[in-house]
C-alpha cells in the first residue's frame, strides 16, 4: 500500500510538471498570436516588421511610449525596446545587431569610427532633453549650491548645512533607488562616478522624494524638471552654478535647452545611414509633434 | 471499472494537493540555480562587507550586513511590541470578554489581518512618519521605528488568532480545577491557562515573526532605505525585502548585482523557512499535549 502511494505521488508530480509546462508554453504561443493578430485586420498580406530599440535604461519608459503609441497607428509594426545601458545600445548599433540605438550622451569619436568602418555609420537624431532639479524644503534658507558642493552633499563629505550658509543641521540626503536612470545620471555627472553616501534615503519614487523634502525641513534631494515644476508649491527648487565663478541658473526649459542649467543632458536615437525607411518613419514619428508630446508627458523636455 | 474510476480521482486530488510541495521545491531549486554562479565568481567573501552599493561605478560592492542588520533590527523591535499586545489581547478574548465583546473584536482583528501591506504602508507614510518624527524631535520621520511599528500592526492578527485558538483549546477541566482549589480568575489565566497553551503562544509568535520579516511594501515605504550597518532604530535601515523589491526591476540580467540579490533572497527564504519549522514543532507540541 505505502509503495503503491509512493508511485502515485510520482506519477501525479510529473504530471503537475508537464501541465505546467505546456500551459507555460501555451501562454506564450498565445501572446505571440495576438501580435501577429494585431497586425491582419489594415493589410492581410503585409509581413511583420521588426525594428529593435537597444540601449540606454533612463530611455526605457520614454522608448516604450513612443513604441506603444507608433504601434498604435501601424499595426503591421514590431518595436522591441531592450535597455542595457547607452554603451551597450551603441555597441549593438556598431556590430548590427540593433536597428536603433538609444542613448543619453553622445557617441564618441572613436564608436563613430569604428561603427562607419563596420559599415554601420550612425546618424545622429536628438529627440530629447532632460534636465535634473536640486530641491530642498521652502524653510532652507540656503540659496543656490556649484555642483562640487553638490558632490560634497550627496558623498558624504559634508553632513552639515552650515557648510553652506544654513544652520547647524544635518543633511538629510534623499537619492532614487539604484534602478533609476536619474540615479545613475546623477551618480555620473555630479558625483563623478563616486559612490552615493551610505547614509542617503533610496527614495521607491520620484513623488516620495518630493513627499519628503516637503515634510522635512533639512532634506535634499534630485528630480526631473517635469515633477519638480508640478510640485513648485511644495518644494524649493534651487539654482545650481556650474562652478564657483559662474551665476547661479535656475533650471528650467530654457536653461536647459541652451545649455546654461548645469545637471542636464541630451537623449538621443542613433540610426544607421543604410537603415530602412521603416526605422525612419519611427524617427520621424519620434520627432513629430506627436511623438514630443510623449516626451512632455514622460517628464522630460522636448527638443 | 468502479475501483478505477476511484484510483483516477484519487490520483487527481493527490497531484492537485502536492503542487505546493512541487512548487516549493521549484522556488528553492531556481533560486540556488540563478545564486550559484556568485559562488565562483566573485565568490561568497564578498557578500560578507558591510557596503552595498551594488551599482557603484568605481567598484561594485555586494555587503550584505546592512541588509542583515536593517532586517533584524525591524523585525526585533516589531516582535518586541507586538508581542505584549498579541498575547494580552488573546486572553481578553478567549478569557475574559463577553460573547458580544468577543463578536465585535474577532472580526476586526481579522479585518485588520486582511488589509494589503501597502494599505498599511501608506497609511504609516501619511499618519507613523510625521508621528515618529514629531515624538523624537527628528529631521526625518523615516525610521526603523516606523517600519516595526507598522510591522507589529500586521503580526499582531496573526499572533491574537492563533493564540487565542491556543488558549480556548485548554481543556476546561484544568480551569475548574484550579478555581475549585480556591485560585482566583487571574491566577487561574497566568498560572494554569496560559501555561499549558504557552507551545501555541509560541507558535503563533514564530509565525508572527515569519510575516514580519517577509514582509515587503510596507517597510519599501518607510523605513527610509538607507543600508547601514546600525542597532539605533531611529536611523534609516535597509531591509533584505525592500532590496529586493526596489532593485530586481532593472538589473541586468545574469550580472554580479543579479546574482547577488538571489543570495538575498535565498538567506531571507532561509530564514523565514527555519521560524516555519520551528513554529509546525511548537505547534504539534500543543497538540499533543
Amino acid at each position: 500500500m505505502k509503495k503503491i502511494n509512493i508511485f502515485s505521488a510520482a506519477i501525479a508530480t510529473i504530471g503537475t510538471v508537464a501541465l505546467l509546462l505546456t500551459a507555460g508554453c501555451g501562454g506564450q504561443n498565445g501572446n505571440a498570436g495576438t501580435n501577429n493578430g494585431n497586425g491582419e485586420n489594415t493589410n492581410p498580406q503585409t509581413q511583420t516588421v521588426n525594428i529593435t530599440i537597444t540601449g540606454s535604461d533612463s530611455m526605457l519608459h520614454l522608448c516604450n511610449n513612443w513604441a506603444e503609441e507608433f504601434m498604435k497607428n501601424n499595426k503591421n509594426y514590431m518595436i522591441t525596446v531592450n535597455g542595457g545601458g547607452s554603451g551597450v545600445g551603441i555597441k549593438a548599433l556598431i556590430n548590427g545587431t540593433t536597428d536603433i540605438a538609444s542613448a543619453s550622451r553622445e557617441m564618441k569619436s572613436a564608436e563613430k569610427d569604428e561603427a562607419k568602418a563596420n559599415g554601420n555609420e550612425a546618424v545622429e537624431n536628438l529627440v530629447a532633453l532632460d534636465g535634473i532639479a536640486i530641491a530642498i524644503n521652502p524653510e532652507n534658507p540656503v540659496k543656490d549650491f556649484t555642483t562640487v558642493q553638490l558632490k560634497d552633499i550627496f558623498t558624504g563629505k559634508k553632513t552639515n548645512w552650515k557648510d553652506f550658509g544654513g544652520p547647524d543641521q544635518k543633511i538629510i540626503i534623499l537619492s532614487r533607488e539604484s534602478s533609476s536612470g536619474t540615479y545613475q545620471f546623477f551618480q555620473e555627472h555630479v558625483l563623478a562616478k563616486e559612490n552615493y553616501a551610505q547614509t542617503a534615503l533610496l527614495m521607491p519614487a520620484t513623488s516620495a522624494i518630493i513627499d519628503s523634502v516637503a515634510q522635512d525641513k533639512w532634506a535634499i534631494g534630485y528630480v526631473g524638471l517635469g515633477y519638480a515644476s508640478e510640485a513648485s508649491s511644495r518644494i524649493k527648487v534651487v539654482p545650481v552654478k556650474k562652478d564657483n565663478a559662474s551665476p547661479a541658473v535656475m533650471p528650467s526649459e530654457a536653461t536647459v535647452k541652451d545649455k546654461t542649467y548645469p545637471i542636464a543632458r541630451a537623449l538621443y536615437l542613433y540610426t544607421k545611414t543604410t537603415s530602412t525607411s521603416d526605422t525612419t518613419k519611427f524617427i520621424d514619428f519620434v520627432l513629430s509633434p506627436d511623438g514630443q508630446n510623449i516626451v512632455k508627458e514622460a517628464g522630460y523636455i522636448t527638443k | 471499472m468502479q475501483k478505477w474510476k476511484e484510483k483516477a480521482v484519487k490520483l487527481g486530488l493527490l497531484g492537485a494537493s502536492s503542487t505546493s510541495i512541487l512548487i516549493v521545491l521549484l522556488i528553492f531549486f531556481y533560486l540556488i540555480k540563478e545564486a550559484l554562479p556568485f559562488a565562483l565568481d566573485p565568490g561568497l567573501s564578498s557578500l560578507s562587507g558591510s557596503l552595498w552599493a551594488p551599482t557603484s561605478m568605481l567598484k561594485e560592492s555586494f555587503g550584505i550586513l546592512p541588509l542583515l542588520t536593517g532586517s533584524l533590527l525591524v523585525t526585533a523591535m516589531a516582535t518586541i511590541i507586538a508581542i505584549p499586545v498579541g498575547v494580552i489581547a488573546a486572553i481578553y478574548i478567549s478569557e475574559i470578554a463577553r460573547p458580544a465583546e468577543r463578536e465585535v473584536l474577532k472580526p476586526f482583528i481579522e479585518l485588520l489581518a486582511a488589509l494589503p501591506s501597502v494599505v498599511i504602508g501608506f497609511f504609516g507614510l501619511v499618519v507613523f512618519v510625521p508621528l515618529v518624527k514629531s515624538v523624537f524631535g527628528l529631521s526625518t520621520g523615516l525610521t526603523a521605528l516606523t517600519g516595526a511599528l507598522l510591522l507589529a500592526l500586521m503580526a499582531i492578527p496573526t499572533i491574537i488568532s492563533i493564540s487565542e485558538d491556543a488558549i480556548s483549546s485548554v481543556p476546561s477541566s484544568y480551569k475548574q480545577a484550579s478555581l475549585a482549589l480556591g485560585a482566583s480568575k487571574l491566577e487561574t489565566i497566568f498560572k494554569i491557562t496560559v501555561p499549558a497553551a504557552l507551545s501555541g503562544i509560541v507558535a503563533s509568535i514564530t509565525l508572527g515573526i515569519g510575516r514580519v520579516i517577509g514582509e515587503t511594501m510596507a517597510v519599501l515605504m518607510v523605513t527610509g532605505n538607507a543600508a547601514v550597518v546600525t542597532m539605533n532604530p531611529l536611523t534609516s535601515v535597509r531591509t533584505m525585502t525592500a532590496t529586493i523589491a526596489a532593485e530586481m526591476g532593472e538589473v541586468a540580467f545574469g550580472s554580479h548585482h543579479y546574482r547577488a540579490l538571489f543570495w538575498v533572497a535565498l538567506i531571507l527564504l532561509g530564514i523565514t523557512f527555519a521560524l516555519n519549522i520551528l513554529a509546525q514543532k511548537a505547534l504539534s507540541k500543543y497538540k499533543l499535549g
